[in-house]
């Protein structure tokens, strides 16, 4: 199962196996990772699940579509270039590995 | 060791005012009463990818099963609250078993609105969503070409009618008012869905008076109209408002109206006693509020446990909401109360657009149509007491992010 891993502001992480197919916004909020809430339980309405995909992984889980492009524009933290909504990412065997950061303390 | 603090509903509210009181340090114990036999799970999906097929139990958990044991939320299932009683701070169950608290929270949602049983509204093939068990009972009982019948063409009953009629049901919706979502949404909104689900292949029938349903064999068949009309119908779906779960406050002689009264902090006329969520009734911009939906759910929710603790903070909610129909998703920010304005905004996409609501000239509200972007603005400025004006809104040259930041 794919390992990804949460890291905090304050530097400290959170390391999950997340299903393959299961969105990483549902997984954050199962393992209590601290600032992502996942509000709209994933459906593309509230942004509380954002997080910044580490830049070695952007490669692989790719960008935001047009839907989450735009509603990355009402985030809490900072938009920046690797900001993604994490309830639109699904886990797959290719991000196994994969490092997340959240914007938040 | 104090009485533990008690929560009555264990719905999105009821598990976020759990998980506020232990992320605010509260260590002494709590508990949440449900009356249900799974744990806490997320309704809004029952009506639209769970009916579907496309998400399963286990992913509608709120939280994972293990979760209660690991925050010492004592998470009590199955269990139903008969009597509150205020004065010596006890709630009796149905099994006769008494528990005191040191303080209340109600969380105990809404339940809906069923057509009255003289008309044909209990018969077998009449159901309504709401629970678990409502979307697990409707779910075996479809079948493609099917005659399917809505009663009611508000959010609900939309979403049902999309993915009934996605499964190749033959769907036709009934609204009694003029127009379909009239109580929610402008005509400019209506317009869009009764365009959407036309082209689904769904019949909305507008100011549509419904008569009684007729049964054969001891089930639905059909359904009579005031003006004569007869529709097949082998299953009815009735979508037609809900009703607050405020008898308890009630008989306990807590003020209620519409909902459970509450203050801005969510404490009700018993100072003891709190409540959230679909249930509560709030003082909201000069006027008494009752919101159903996940956002106010939690976030008020949050705010009763704040004030539980002794640290209250005033709730001021931009509110929010969405519904999935078909392949759009409509996103609303705001509520359009009292609005005497309304613009559209043609989006970037095909098929995208946005209505935007306005009271004496001020933004209240915007619903969103597949256009995160005009969704996404119009929550910013009400979030940030801004405005934009009718005409600017209306215009799509007119950059969003410009004009409000």
């Amino acid at each position: 199962m794919p390992k990804v891993t949460w890291i905090l502001k304050d530097g400290k992480e959170v390391a999950a196996e997340v299903p393959v197919g299961h969105n990483l916004m549902e997984v954050a909020v199962a393992k209590n990772v601290p600032n992502v809430i996942g509000e709209c339980g994933g459906c593309l309405s509230c942004a509380t699940c954002h997080v910044y995909v580490d830049e070695a992984w952007y490669g692989k889980t790719g960008g935001p579509d047009d839907m989450e492009s735009d509603m990355l524009e009402i985030t809490v933290a900072e938009r920046k270039p690797t900001s993604r909504l994490s309830c639109q990412i699904k886990s797959a065997p290719e991000l196994d590995g994969l490092v997340l950061r959240v914007p938040y303390i | 060791m104090p009485d533990p603090i008690v929560i009555v509903g264990a719905g999105q509210a009821g598990v976020a005012l759990a998980a506020k009181l232990r992320a605010l340090g509260y260590a002494d114990p709590v508990i949440l009463i449900g009356d249900e036999t799974m744990p806490p799970y997320q309704r809004p999906p029952l009506s639209k990818k769970y009916v579907s097929g496309e998400l399963d139990v286990e992913r509608l958990l709120i939280r994972p099963r293990d979760w209660y044991a690991e925050q010492n939320v004592d998470l009590r299932l199955e269990q139903r609250v008969t009597a509150l009683s205020p004065l010596n701070h006890e709630l009796t169950f149905s099994d006769g078993s008494r528990l005191r608290y040191s303080k209340l929270a109600l969380t105990s949602g809404a339940r809906p609105r069923n057509l009255p049983a003289e008309i044909g509204g209990t018969l077998p093939g009449v159901v309504t969503i709401r629970g678990l068990v409502d979307a697990d009972a409707i779910i075996p009982q479809l079948k493609t070409g099917m005659d399917l019948v809505v009663v009611g063409g508000g959010y609900i009953g939309l979403e049902a009618a999309a993915v009934t009629a996605a499964k190749g049901m033959q769907v036709t919706v009934l609204e009694a008012a003029e127009r379909i979502l009239q109580r929610v949404a402008a005509a400019e909104t209506s317009a869009y869905f009764r365009d959407l689900h036309g082209r689904h292949g769904v019949i909305v029938r507008e100011a549509t008076a419904l008569d009684r349903l007729t049964a054969r064999e001891g089930r639905v068949a059909g359904v009579a109209l005031k003006d004569g009309t007869e529709l097949p119908a082998d299953l009815v779906i009735v979508g037609i408002g809900v009703l607050p779960n405020d008898d308890l406050a009630r008989e306990a002689g807590l003020l209620v109206e519409n909902g459970i009264t509450v203050d801005a902090q969510g404490r009700s006329s018993d100072p003891d006693i709190f409540a959230a969520g679909d249930c509560a009734n709030f003082p909201w911009q000069g006027q008494r509020t009752r919101l159903e939906s996940v956002q106010n759910a939690i976030e008020q929710a949050e705010h009763a446990a704040a004030a539980m603790l002794g640290a209250p903070e005033h709730y001021n909610p931009v509110p929010w909401f969405w519904s999935d129909q078909y392949d759009v998703k409509l996103q609303i920010a705001g509520l359009n109360r009292g609005y005497d304005q309304v613009v559209v905004r043609p989006g970037k996409r095909p098929g995208s657009q946005s209505v935007w609501y306005y009271r004496q000239g001020v933004l209240i509200a915007v619903d969103a149509m597949n256009d995160a972007l005009a969704y996404a603005f119009g929550k910013k400025a009400l979030e940030a007491g801004k405005t934009i004006s009718p005409a600017q809104a209306a215009d799509p040259a007119v950059d969003l992010k410009a004009a409000i930041g």
